[in-house]
Order: structure tokens, then sequence, then C-alpha cells
């Protein structure tokens, strides 16, 4: 086998036991690595009903199958688990240097059970497994956890995935930090922290071998160049943060906890504005070519030498959204959120959503432990957020979550909760995107740009975006598929623009790096696969239709201004596309999988578990589609 | 020849970001596998923002030729660069400590030091060069990037005089 090891490492680090499952040929090319095979993982090794902070949760981690290879922004891993945030799926991906590591070490991907007797840093070492103390890093920031752990260790090659004390203290948007890369959003971190694991320090010392070393080198370069041209400008110059006066002219940047959708300070804290300013490094993770994280420093006033990789997510959550106009105390909370360890963009929108509480006498000044929660106010979103990260006070409750918190307070605040199953909303306002609307609303993870990739067809004109109609369900599924694909492979969506026919060409890069024979239409299919295994781990745990939803604001709130003024998504609009999406799947109407669909992916045995044997009208409609 | 020093990789850290591809690209070269272990060029990430590669910069009294107590080292007359008898190499490492900037690898299956060779062995030169996606690394001179070094800060300051005038 090329590149793929074919040996995934399990560790139950309750009892110190490991064992390695192999796995074959066929087995990877269904799943491919990454999100997909990190999921397939989950589900094979998580119980049913299993609490997501118990032991029992499988922690999971793939590699991609480009990882240490010349094939540009290919050396990434997937993270997953069963989230806390959610109770579904909590699939995340991350770059860097991690990925190669795992694989060099001799790994396609990690399963990590159980719970410590004590908090320990676990030292994979080539097949060596070694549980070390973990005490001298408790209560680290994430970066200085992987220093101090490469010095202890002593060896500057080894990569440390770490949690920091967010992730310690159980914060259910905690993320899992390498090389200054997250895997960011559902809570992995909180799962890590459960399992009293505060890093996981990989060396290897194996090299990857390619099954077409020189057409492969021969492609990527062709592939490295592409990716300096037009299809990658707006990464390589401004950053993701360009995203901030585009969606702001669009009416659907989300501010003051989406009660505005248009910024008076947009051109303040925009991505020009940060590069003219503030910007003082590009950075890309291993193997990329692009280089999209642009690191800002703060050179003077109460926030100098703040310095932190932002992107939009970060910026929009932190920024516009809490209400705060300038760039320094943006570019400081990213940079606590990353060293402490917190989802920057569940973060900023649990704190808009506080801020709008103490607006709306929801909250007092006590319950805020004294704190002056009115948007803008970056003192008290700076306080805030290290308090949720150690959960003292108001922290406790913020930690849980918009779901969770916006229940425990109630007063009508769970009218203003922007979050879809328990995950916060992305940085884009849906009501001016009806086709991203019914798309955030399905997406497996919850609400999730990244995943469903369905705001594109609004952004880019194809559809009218302030209307809803049928059609709409299957560009979405499309979308999907296409995310799905590239993160499995796993590829960053940067280098999407950089493809000529996508599918053709991944699946022969695919081939040259595995020698695993891959067509166009075998790759997309597992696009499908996954969507579908991930709908299913849901379905197991519970899902209903009534999980796939909007919160109420963006069901009645007409927006304010901007050229979608007065449009919000009626709930009937809704209901209709995302009908209109489970029937494009081949789904029932009540969103679940049919026996005969699972089968045809091969997912037989998932099929056994969990599928529904459908009525005959069904039948016909996913026969004739085939 | 015309200039002082020898021609070796010159990596200009502002550009430099990181990805680490130099090493994936060196060692497919020299081994035909992907081994960062194998890498004649090393990348230095030190968080959050400082980025560099290193490899040989060939010194005119490199240091690594005098402290080989087997003479397994010596310069090519041709290009300069540094080569290693792998006959005479035992693998002490004293090269290794002798190098400044940690230019100098041990090979991990070999035992046995290895040194940049600038691709020799290619029609096309080196290939870290040839696939560095931000052009941060060259095949240079000192001198060479300071000839352009002050081409580069004159321009400029004319640009701004002529900004200002205006």
């Amino acid at each position: 086998m090329y590149s793929y090891t074919g040996k995934i490492l399990h560790i139950d680090v309750g009892t110190q036991k490991t064992w390695v499952q192999e796995v074959s040929p066929e087995f990877l090319k269904k799943y491919l690595g990454g999100v997909g095979l990190a999921t397939r993982l989950v589900y094979d090794n998580t119980p049913k009903g299993c609490d997501p902070l118990g032991p029992e949760n499988a922690l999971c981690f793939a590699c991609s199958a480009f990882a240490g290879t010349t094939m540009p922004v290919g050396t990434k891993h997937g993270v997953a688990s069963k989230s806390p945030l959610t109770g579904f799926i909590g699939d995340s991906l991350s770059g860097s240097h991690f990925s190669e590591m795992l694989k060099r070490a001799g790994w396609d991907g990690l399963v990590i059970t159980g719970k410590a007797p004590k908090w320990t840093v676990l030292f994979i070492d080539d097949d060596q497994v070694r549980f070390l103390d973990a005490s001298p890093y408790l209560g680290m920031g994430t970066i200085e956890t992987q220093k101090a752990v490469r010095k202890a260790l002593g060896d500057e090659n080894i990569r440390v995935a770490s949690i920091g004390p967010a992730g310690e203290n159980l914060v259910l948007y905690a993320i899992i930090d390498n090389d200054g890369r997250q895997a960011g959003r559902t809570g992995n971190g909180a799962v890590m922290g459960s399992k009293m694991l505060k890093a996981i320090a990989i060396r290897g010392s194996h090299p990857i071998t390619v099954a077409d070393p020189q057409g492969l080198m021969r492609e990527t370069l062709k592939l490295i160049q592409i990716s300096q041209g037009p299809g990658t400008q707006k990464y390589r110059i401004l950053g993701t943060p360009t995203n901030v006066l585009n969606m702001n002219k669009m009416g659907t940047l989300p501010t003051r906890n989406f009660q505005q959708t248009t910024f008076e300070h947009a051109e303040e804290v925009s991505g020009e504005t940060m590069h003219e300013q503030y910007t003082v490094k590009a950075v890309g993770c291993a193997g990329c070519s692009i280089a999209c994280e642009q690191w800002a420093e703060v050179k003077e006033g109460k926030y100098k030498g703040a310095i932190a990789g932002l992107d939009y997510e970060s910026l929009f959550a932190l920024g516009p959204c809490c209400g705060i106009g300038s760039l320094p105390p943006i570019i400081r909370l990213a940079q606590l959120c990353d060293e402490l360890g917190l989802d920057t963009m569940s973060c900023g929108v649990v704190i808009a959503w506080a801020m709008e509480c103490y607006e709306k006498g929801i909250l007092s000044k006590e319950d805020c432990d004294g704190l002056e929660l009115n948007f803008g106010n970056d003192d008290a979103a700076v306080a805030l957020v290290q308090k949720i990260a150690r959960r003292e006070g108001i922290g406790n409750l913020l930690a849980d979550g918009t779901k969770r918190a916006s229940a425990k307070v109630n007063k009508g605040s769970e009218h203003f909760a922007m979050q879809v199953k328990g995950l916060e909303m992305p940085g884009y306002d849906v009501r001016g995107m009806k086709t991203f609307a019914a798309g955030l609303a399905v997406c497996t993870r919850g609400p999730c740009h990244n995943r469903s990739l369905a705001y594109e067809i609004d952004v880019k004109g194809v559809v009218n975006r302030f209307i809803a109609e049928p059609g709409r369900g299957k560009l979405i599924k499309e979308k999907e598929e296409f995310a799905a694909v590239f993160d499995c492979l796993v590829l960053c969506k940067f280098l999407r623009n950089c493809f000529e026919n996508f599918y053709e060409e991944a699946a022969r890069l695919y081939t040259m790096t595995t020698g695993i024979p891959m067509t166009a239409q075998e790759l997309q299919e597992v696009g499908e696969r996954v969507i579908n295994l991930k709908k299913a781990f849901n379905i197991r745990e519970g899902w209903t239709k009534a999980d796939d939803w909007l919160p109420p604001r963006a069901l009645s709130d007409p927006l304010p201004t901007g050229p979608g003024q007065g449009c919000y998504v009626k709930p009937e609009e809704l209901r209709m596309m995302i009908e209109d999406y489970y029937q494009a799947r081949g789904w029932t109407p009540d969103g679940l999988i049919p026996k005969s669909k699972l089968i045809a992916l091969g997912l037989e045995d998932i099929a056994e578990d969990i599928g529904v044997e459908e009525p005959a009208v069904v039948t016909q409609s996913v026969t004739a589609s085939k | 020849m015309a200039t002082v020093g020898y021609q070796h990789i010159i990596c200009d850290p502002t550009k430099c970001i990181g990805c680490r591809l130099c090493e994936y690209v060196c060692s497919l070269t020299k081994t035909n596998a992907f081994d960062p272990a194998m890498s004649r060029i090393r990348v230095v990430r030190i968080e959050p923002i400082t980025m560099t590669a290193i490899a040989c910069r060939l010194c005119a009294d490199a240091p690594c030729i005098f402290a080989c107590p087997r003479d397994a080292l010596t310069r090519s007359s041709k290009n300069g660069i540094i080569l290693v008898d792998q006959d005479k190499c035992d693998g002490c490492g004293w090269c290794l400590e002798a190098c400044d900037f940690g230019a100098i690898v041990m090979n991990p299956t070999t035992k046995r030091a290895e040194i940049c060779n600038l691709c020799e062995e290619q029609e096309d030169g080196p290939q870290c060069v040839k696939y560095c996606p931000k052009e941060a690394l060259s095949l240079s001179t000192p001198e060479v990037v300071g000839q352009q070094a002050r081409r580069e800060v004159v321009q400029r300051l004319f640009e701004e005089l002529l900004a200002q005038k205006e």
C-alpha cells in the first residue's frame, strides 16, 4: 500500500491498553481519510447513546491521503467524536504538521477511548505509546503546552496537539490546537479534556512512499503554480477577512448578535484595514502553497503586543457580532481564544447573545459578575473570554453554549440564541441567503459554512438569494458532497478554484499517491457516502427532523437594513426547501435514510442499524435517479 | 569568479510561509520517498511568525571541513559544494556540531552526514527552489542579494520622494 499505512492505532487511556486495527485498501477507498475516516471510526467505536464527555466516546483522528507529500494544501487531518455541544457527529479539520507526523509514525488514524486516571500527555513514538504525567502543563495555553512538551521530550521535530484551559474545564466548544491551527468546531477539545488528556505528542520516523512519485511531482508542481494565480488571490493577499466588506455590502454581516446585518464600523474592521495597518506575516500550514493565514499585530494602545492569525469567521464573531468596531480588541480576543483553547466562532456568538440579554435586561449587571455587557464593550468581552475558559461566574453559564445557556436563562432569550443543533451560527446572515438558510439547517454537524458550502450559490448569484424555490435541495446536496470530498481527501477548500475538473483531477492525484484506482464518479460517491454516514450517526443518536431547523430570529425578524431589508426565512419556505433537499438525497420526507440508499452506498451494516423500509414511491425515485 | 562567495540556497524569511514543501521535495529528490528526516534543507518555525529555511551556505572557510577527523569532507572545485565521502564518513557528527547554521543532516538510515549539493545531478538545478510556492528560496550569493536590496531600497525611496513632490 502506498501513502496509507493500513493501520489504525487504538488507545484506551483508562487502561493504557493499545491495539492495532488493520484496514484494507477497499475500506480506505470508501472513506479516504480526514472527516470520512474519522467519522467511520466514531461510528464504529462509540456506543449508541453514550455520554459525549464520558469515557466511551471515541476521539478519532484521521490523516489525509496526501499528508506529507507535495500535494499542495493536502497535509491536514480530521478529528471527530460525538459532539458535547450537539450530541451528534462532531467532525472537525485542522491543518499542518500533525497529520504528516501521524502518518510517518505509521498510522492512518487514531482512536482514543477511556478516561485517564490523572492528567496525561500521550506520546506516540512510532509504534511505542507512552503515558506521561501532564501536571506540569495544566493551566497552560495551547501553544505554550506544545513548546513545553517538545522541550521536555528533547526533540523539536515532535508535533503536538493540545488543549488549553478551556478544554481542561470542559467548555463545550473547546478546541484542539496543533501548530497554531485548530480543530475548532463542535467541542472536540472538551472531549479530549474529559479523557484527562492534555496533549498528544507524535514522533514518526517512517518515509511516506507514493505510487507514482514522478507523476505526482509533475502534477503537484502545476497545482503549486496555479495556486499562485487568480483562483486563490483572495486568500493570499487579504485572507478571508476580505469577506467583511463583501458581507456588509450584501447586508449579511451578522452584527450585534444578528440584530443588524450591516455594520457602521465595517470599514474599520475590514480585511483591507487589517492588511494596511496590522498584518505582519502570511503563514502557511504544512504543505500549503497558498498561506491564507494573515497574522495581525497591534503595535500601540491598550492592546499593544496582541497578535493573532485572524480569519473572517473569528473576526465576524468577535467583532461585528459583539458590536466591536476596531481591530485591536478583535486581535486580542482571537489571541485569547486560541491560547485558552476556545472556538472563536462559538465564543463570539455566545458573548453576543449575553450582550443582547444584558441590553434587554434579561441578564443583570450582578448576573454578569459586575461586567457591563453592552455591545461594543471590548473590556467586558476580554474579561468574559477568560471567565468562560475557566468557567468562572457567568463564564460557567456561557461555557455550555447558547442553546443550553438560553434554555437555563429563558425569558425569551431562546429567540436570539443563534444556534442550530447547539452549534453557533457562522458569519453569514441567512435571512438574505435562502439557499444557505436551508443548507445550514440540514448540516449534520450543526450550521457550518465549510461543510455546507451552499453560500456560494447565493453569493455568486446562481439563484435569487432572497427567495426560496424548489430545486435548491439539489444544489445544496451537490455543494455538500463537493465539500465532503475535500474534507475526506483531505484538501483545503481554498484550492477549489484551481481545478478545471475537480473530480477528474483529484481522482487521478489520489491514484498517483495511493496506487488505489479511483474514478471521478467513485470519488463523487465518497462525498455522498460520507454525508449519509454522518447523517446515519445522527439518526442513531436520536436525530429527528425537528433538529434540522433555524433559530427563531432567522424565521421571524425581518432584516432591518441592506439590500435584503424586510427579508426573513418564512417557516413554510424553510420546510419546503428542507423537504426538497431530503428528496434530492433520496431520503424519506422525515429525513430518514432508506435501507436501499445505504446499501447502494456500500453501507450495508449501517442500513441494518438505522435504515428504514421506504414506501414504494420513494423506492421508485431512488431507482430512477441512478 | 567575480563574486566572493559560492552560490547557495538562500531563503527570504519575509517570504517564507513555513510550509515545508522544500523538505518534502528535497527528500523525494534524494530518496524517492517523502521523508523530511532525509531532507538536506530544513525549515525552522518559531511560533508564531518566525520562519525560514536553512541549507548549506557553502562557507568560505567551512568549519565542517576542518572538523572532520577522517577528512571525509572536501570542497568541490566545480561549484564549491561540500562533498561527503560516504566511505570515509563514520557518522561521528562533528561536522553537524561545527556548522553554525545547523545545515548538515545525519541520514537516519545510513548514519552518515549529508549536505545540500544544490541538486547538481538535476538538469534544472535545486528542486526546493523550483517548488517553493512563494519564491522565498533562491540559488544566489549574499552579494547578489545585497545588489537586489540596494536596487529595491533606492527605487522605493525615489518613489516616495516623487510621491511627496506631487
